[in-house]
């Protein structure tokens, strides 16, 4: 043993060659960055693609129409919060966008048909995405079935029971109070106009980073993710965890609901279904993986939109909306092979 | 049995720091463990060795709460103990490195150190706000890895996947013996590892009960096992086939208890 500790410096330096002299070539180097910082690629992405469509037609980068883009993001971009806290515990919903209409639709009910104060309604409709958070997690934690499954049925089951609660029936937003219409408005900040909705989406940003970010749960929630059993070994309680997590999305997802409203100034039960696909789009694109435990809420921010950006600009640019789908199709693509080549990174 | 008997049962020796006694488990009409007792002292590693099937697992598992015995007691310092979860054996001190390694790869040395025993700020940030004390964690790993004497982890900011095998390996080690823990137990360490990333682990294994850290070593390979261990638990078919040491017995007489060729 003794010859071996002596022995100790030159076999540490050897061990430093093996795992990190053969990655130092130019690529690597860069890969490994990217590797460190997650949202490092969507940044450069919507950076590029901000300054060639710029380019191509001089009205996208004014400031209308970056608002206007912000505003076009403000829906998807806070289900992709939801998606996110649960895609990093290795899970996927199928339902938020489902959710949001539910939630949707009971507070424009409640206000406008039963005569409910607005607080009041949005707080019932709060208290249905949490509602139908708990019932996906329950499902989740308990039944032990996978999240695809559970949401794939749950989506079912939420998109029925809007149809049925509101028969189908559009509410427009001239016949709310003000409150469930007030994502919608908007207020100078110098040249731009900035809609409440888009605030109200960027604080819940700032919320969830900072949660993720720097409290235990935060950790734990990439944890469970990461490998449910070591996280189930070192002590964390998994099912508690993810529990949380589909409640706190619930909860984004009522939000949404809301911002929705504001955005669309009506309850439309027959829409936004698709959106729980534009959601997943943005949280991959945002580089975080589908396997779980890795990946940044900023990034999720990043890939919404990038995914705002591409469709604005391709339609400034005149291109048929099927275009931009193409365009979205390649983009999710390109930002999963990309995110393959930079999880190379360990050996 | 009650502490008091517990205790008269070894009134001559050294008290024991960890103590099963007949521990039965079934699974169904499966026997994994059909009456196993086992001391751990102060100071010493006792390895448990046996083939495949004959318990060494479920025993450790009842020891460190991730399996709940049929029958049997266990006692800490002769104080019997119960534990339900792998968190109630934490709680007295029992700390286990599994043989699949349970640490997250994605977070950083440090952050796996603290998993599950999170550090907030202190103050309103931390009471309030739950803020992690992220600079503080990362500057009492440091400390304990020091402690330790383990020195192949320079930087706690690494995402484990970044490391080696005996790295990783080490990281685990670290958290299981640090943070005032009793017993640490160790599931084949070095079953996935090179021969010197192996003899570091081992090397471990012996700064650990230098420092007066008892140790549980399970594991399948007799040299490893004939290295460091001060006292050998041989398990067969769910029972304590023998209690010996490297010095009273040969590696070839060890297999041979494992195997039922003989008896002690």
């Amino acid at each position: 043993m003794t010859q071996q500790q002596t022995a100790g410096p030159p076999t540490g330096q050897a061990d430093l060659a093996e795992e990190f002299l053969d990655r130092q070539t130019p690529l690597s180097r860069i890969r490994n960055i990217l590797h460190r910082y997650p949202a490092l690629s969507p940044a450069i992405v919507l950076l590029v693609s901000v300054i060639a469509f710029g380019l191509l037609n001089d009205r996208f980068l004014r400031v209308e129409n970056l608002s206007l883009i912000t505003q076009q993001v403000a829906v998807v971009g806070t289900l992709a919060i939801a998606q996110t806290l649960i895609i990093l515990t290795a899970g996927i919903d199928l339902s938020v966008g489902a959710v949001m209409i539910l939630s949707s639709m009971v507070m424009a009910q409640l206000a406008v048909n039963n005569g409910i104060p607005a607080p009041l309604a949005i707080l019932v409709g709060l208290l249905v995405g949490l509602g139908a958070g708990a019932l996906n997690g329950f499902l989740v934690t308990r039944f032990r079935l996978p999240p695809f499954i559970v949401t794939l049925g749950t989506l079912n089951i939420f998109i029925a029971l809007t149809l049925l609660y509101s028969n189908g029936a559009t509410i427009r937003g001239s016949a709310m109070p003000g409150m469930l219409t007030w994502t919608g408005s908007t207020f100078p900040l110098g040249p731009v106009r900035i809609s409440t909705g888009v605030v109200l989406m960027l604080l819940l940003y700032i919320a969830v980073a900072f949660i993720l970010g720097k409290t235990a749960w935060g950790r734990h929630v990439y944890a469970v993710g990461d490998d449910k059993e070591a996280a189930r070994l070192a002590g964390i309680a998994v099912n508690r965890v993810l529990m949380s997590v589909y409640l706190a999305a619930g909860a984004v997802l009522a939000v949404g609901a809301w911002i929705q409203i504001g955005r669309t100034n009506a309850a439309n039960p027959n829409t936004g279904v698709d959106l729980n696909l534009d959601s997943i789009t943005a949280v991959v694109i945002g580089g975080t993986s589908l396997f779980g435990g890795r990946g940044s809420i900023w990034g999720t921010l990043l890939g919404a939109l990038i995914v705002g950006v591409f469709r604005n600009g391709l339609s400034l640019a005149g291109l048929d909306v099927l275009y931009q789908t193409l365009a979205v199709g390649i983009l999710i693509i390109l930002a999963v092979s990309i995110d393959q080549w930079i999880r190379k990174v360990k050996s | 049995m009650t502490a008091t008997e517990f205790q008269l049962a070894d009134t001559a020796v050294r008290q024991p720091i960890l103590q099963a006694r007949n521990l039965v488990k079934t699974f169904g009409r499966v026997v994994g463990l059909d009456g196993v007792s086992l001391d751990l002292y102060p100071g010493e590693v006792l390895a448990v060795i046996g083939d495949n099937g004959a318990g060494k697992s479920t025993l450790i598992k009842c020891l460190t709460g991730a399996e709940v015995p049929d029958s049997g007691e266990l006692a800490i310092s002769g104080q019997p103990v119960h534990f339900k979860r792998p968190q109630d054996a934490r709680v007295h001190g029992i700390e286990t490195v599994y043989q699949n390694l349970a640490v997250s790869p994605a977070l950083d040395v440090a952050s796996n150190l603290f998993l599950g025993r999170e550090e907030r700020l202190p103050g309103p940030l931390g009471k309030l706000f739950r803020v992690l004390d992220t600079k503080g964690m990362r500057r009492k790993a440091k400390e304990e890895l020091t402690r330790l004497g383990i020195s192949t982890l320079q930087d706690v900011t690494v995402p484990v996947e970044n490391l080696s095998g005996g790295q990783r390996q080490a990281v685990a080690v670290a958290r299981a013996a640090a943070f005032g823990s009793k017993v640490v137990v160790l599931d084949e360490p070095t079953a996935a590892l090179g021969v010197r990333e192996s003899n570091q682990v081992l090397q471990l294994v012996r700064d650990l009960r230098d420092r007066g850290l008892p140790v549980i070593l399970i594991s399948h390979n007799m040299p490893h096992v004939f290295d460091v261990a001060d006292r050998i638990h041989i398990q067969r078919l769910g029972k304590c086939a023998a209690t010996i040491t490297p010095q009273s017995h040969s590696m070839t007489d060890a297999v041979a208890i494992m195997t039922g060729a003989t008896t002690a």
